[in-house]
């Protein structure tokens, strides 16, 4: 049974768990799918012979859903060698080769399950979230911690941005709204007392699960990285292994300075996983295909729609279906 | 440092070529792919890229560079010009009413930067233009957005306008223009939710206010490390409001900043403001021309000089002119600068606006500390007049006596004279090159 097919067949099955989560997928991807498959198709039906000019083309496709130049570069070549290989000529016979080659790269060699949090049994878990300015964290926060309360956890939220004009506020309106508590301090304050406060406070409270913000901050200044990683250290200190999940907030439409974002933020914070945001605009989801290809930090959710629920776990199957879908309905 | 990457990148392409005598058709097309590969790295969008790579190959292959006596030169002009072009040409202002009030309205993506930013214009055009803004909150829909304009007036002492979440958007815009007039107040920034290009509702919304308000100025304001996306955004809310210039924010990150590069390209308006740090000054005029100077490796010397200009008082800046020209600088002057260059920003800023300071060894990736700035201090408060006067003096007991009394150690002591020392070569040939422009030599790149 051919990749596609195993894929195809996996949607097919008509659990109806997976099909919600698809057909998410599919909608809030519908704008990437459009542009990226279109394109693809495009370029295929438009080029008859495999040359030079047809692969520039299929560059410039890759390139424009902001998949990483070097990850371009390589899969182009990859795709040369199997073409002489193969001898084809004809581009229809391209079409299989270059999704599979694609999927590859979302997949790694291996058949990857859904990544989950990092939830102790039975104890406090800490989650800290990280990320640049306006990435999304307060609002992913507020999704995630729905979502955990929708599961019986008792979620505790600490509100870590003490430097940017109304984060707290902000933290505090979610809090209301999907009826969990949030440890403060005035603004200004050291973000690490305000977490350390919160783990005692989540501590006494019996909370299963304590969800820190941070200020946003732009990787390259050294000192606001060092604030961040004290922060870590005090957590570490007050619960051994903690914190259990340290997730970095992308911005789905940025370019290729999400790779370097991810690699900075890994090395202050030992990031644990990705929630990448703002996938429903026409941001083409291209930046993950690069992180996951060169950083092998696991995409754990993907935020699709400004709705509560519309943060969801990152299921690469159904991610790589949504960006799909056209080309395989269509075999 | 902004769009650092494609300028190392462009110089150590250029290197191979630079020097050679004769430019071959190889040569050229050598040095196209390597441009290409950079500005697509750096967020450039491929279309742009693409004509601006054509023009280069047509004027580097044709005669223009071909018989000049200077090829490698003449390439480095043509990409040069070129980028400024893409750029768009010199920086343009805010509009001014004929009759008061200006409004100024902020549009733009979630998470882009719109509510800092309008604090930021306020405190700019009340500073730099002595104007007297009215801050108005819009947007209802974002959790706490306007406690955060709000706070935002009170860090600046301006005055907001809001009307709670409950109200309209477009019934905000209209209550604050009545304000404004009321209390005559010269500018009305209006802060919007932000919003997908692609969402009717919303941007139907903004369409909707912009005919309640009839604005001078509607700014899309434009995160920098935005992908190849960016085209597609300003595109959209350019069609769909026609905008009339754009801030791009977050450029103090390592970011390249392609998009700004293509936004203009694709919209044909104006990068207008630039953000350059959390603080509430940040926020900069937008020099197409420097930014260009920027990316070939140029420096920024005219930014230094207007930061300077700003922050610190004529007679103390006319003295370390004098000082700096005269090479006369010692680590006395060197200490009082430093109280003053604090003012100026980040020291990491000004180092990557001094020409060639991205390509000194142990410069490069500098990180500048501004803790460490106290251990300076100390370490220069430790030392005699005679010490400060002539640092050549220093020997190893000498050293080992100021780290006692700065509480750090010789190591630290020896970090410092070393950078003193670099600082003053540094100044020499920064006014090296100010002496070859005043001999209309013009100025000579660093990498030539």
């Amino acid at each position: 049974m051919g990749f596609m097919d195993k894929l195809r067949n996996k949607f097919q099955r008509g659990q109806e768990d997976v099909e919600e989560v698809s057909d998410k997928y599919k909608e809030g991807m519908k704008k990437s799918r459009q542009t990226f498959s279109g394109k693809i198709n495009d370029l295929l039906a438009k080029y008859r012979k495999v040359d030079e000019d047809f692969f520039e083309e299929l560059e410039e496709v890759l390139i424009s859903a902001d998949t990483g130049v070097s990850t371009v570069m390589d899969l182009i070549d990859e795709l040369k060698m199997e073409v002489k290989r193969q001898k084809m000529k004809d581009t229809s016979e391209m079409k299989d080769v270059i999704s599979e080659k694609l999927v590859e790269i979302y997949y790694g060699d291996d058949d990857q399950e859904i990544e989950s949090l990092a939830i102790q049994k039975g104890e406090l878990s800490v989650i800290l979230v990280v990320g640049v300015n306006g990435a999304g964290k307060t609002t992913s926060i507020g999704k995630l911690a729905h979502q955990l309360k929708q599961d019986g956890k008792k979620v505790m939220l600490a509100a870590g941005d003490t430097f940017r004009a109304g984060a707290i506020e902000q933290l505090e309106v979610w809090g209301e709204r999907i009826g969990v508590d949030v440890v403060k301090q005035t603004a200004g304050s050291d973000p690490a007392a305000v977490i350390f406060d919160g783990i005692k406070s989540a501590k006494s409270k019996q909370a299963d699960v304590l969800i820190c913000d941070t200020a946003g901050r732009l990787q390259n200044k050294v000192n606001l990285m060092n604030e961040l990683a004290k922060v870590k250290r005090v957590i570490a200190k007050e619960i051994p292994n903690a914190p259990h999940e340290v997730l970095l907030v992308l911005d789905a439409t940025t370019g290729q300075n999400a790779l370097s974002q991810a690699k900075v933020f890994a090395e202050a914070t030992d990031v644990t996983g990705i929630v990448l945001t703002k996938l429903d605009g026409t941001a083409k989801g291209g930046i993950v295909l690069a992180i996951r290809n060169e950083l092998q930090i696991p995409v754990k959710f993907v935020g699709l729609g400004e709705g509560v629920n519309d943060l969801r776990p990152f299921d690469a199957h159904a991610f790589v279906y949504g960006l799909f879908a056209d080309l395989l309905e269509k075999e | 440092m902004a769009f650092e990457g494609l300028a190392d990148r462009l110089q150590s392409t250029i290197k191979k070529i630079t020097g050679k005598g004769k430019v071959t058709e190889q040569d050229v097309k050598e040095m196209t792919r390597e441009v290409r590969l950079a500005l697509l790295e750096a967020d450039v969008n491929y279309k742009v890229v693409k004509d601006l790579i054509k023009n280069i190959k047509e004027r580097a292959v044709g005669q223009e560079v071909m018989e000049s006596l200077t090829p490698g030169q003449q390439v480095i002009k043509v990409v040069k010009e070129e980028l400024t072009d893409l750029m768009g040409g010199e920086q343009s202002k805010i509009a001014v009413a004929d009759r008061a009030p200006t409004v100024i309205m902020m549009v733009g993506l979630q998470g882009a930067g719109k509510t800092t930013t309008s604090g930021k214009l306020a405190n700019l055009l009340r500073k730099q233009h002595n104007r007297k803004p009215l801050l108005v909150a819009c947007d209802v829909y974002r959790p706490a957005a306007i406690q955060q304009l709000e706070t935002l007036g009170q860090q600046l002492d301006m005055p907001v306008f809001s009307m709670g979440t409950d109200a309209n958007p477009v019934d905000i815009a209209k209550q604050a223009m009545v304000k404004a007039k009321e209390e005559h107040h010269d500018y009305v920034i209006i802060d919007t939710a932000g919003r997908l290009h692609v969402d009717e509702e919303l941007m139907g919304e903004l369409q909707q206010i912009k005919t309640e308000v009839d604005p001078h100025e509607i700014y899309l304001v434009v995160d920098s490390m935005t992908g190849q996306d960016a085209v597609n955004v300003a595109e959209s809310f350019n069609e769909q409001l026609d905008i009339t210039g754009v801030v791009l924010t977050k450029l103090d990150g390592d970011t390249r900043g392609g998009a700004a590069l293509s936004i203009k390209a694709v919209t044909d308006k104006p990068i207008k403001f630039a953000g350059m740090g959390e603080k509430l000054d940040e926020l900069e005029a937008f020099h197409p021309d420097r930014m260009a100077s920027r990316i070939l490796g140029m420096g920024d010397v005219l930014s230094l000089i207007e930061k300077a200009q700003t922050n610190v008082d004529e007679k103390q800046a006319k003295e370390l002119e004098e000082k700096m020209r005269t090479m006369s600088f010692t680590l006395d002057d060197f200490l009082e600068q430093m109280g003053q260059v604090k003012n100026m920003g980040p020291l990491e800023d000004l180092m990557n606006m001094i020409p060639g300071a991205n390509k000194m060894k142990g410069l490069k990736n500098a990180q500048f500390d501004e803790k460490q700035l106290a251990h300076v201090e100390a370490i220069i408060q430790s030392m005699t007049k005679k010490e400060r006067q002539d640092p050549s003096i220093m020997n190893a007991s000498r050293k080992k006596r100021v780290a006692k009394g700065s509480g750090t150690n010789v190591s630290q002591v020896n970090r410092l004279l070393k950078q003193f020392e670099e600082m003053k070569k540094m100044m020499k040939q920064m006014t090296n090159m100010q002496k070859g422009k005043k001999g209309k030599k013009g100025m000579k790149l660093p990498f030539m």
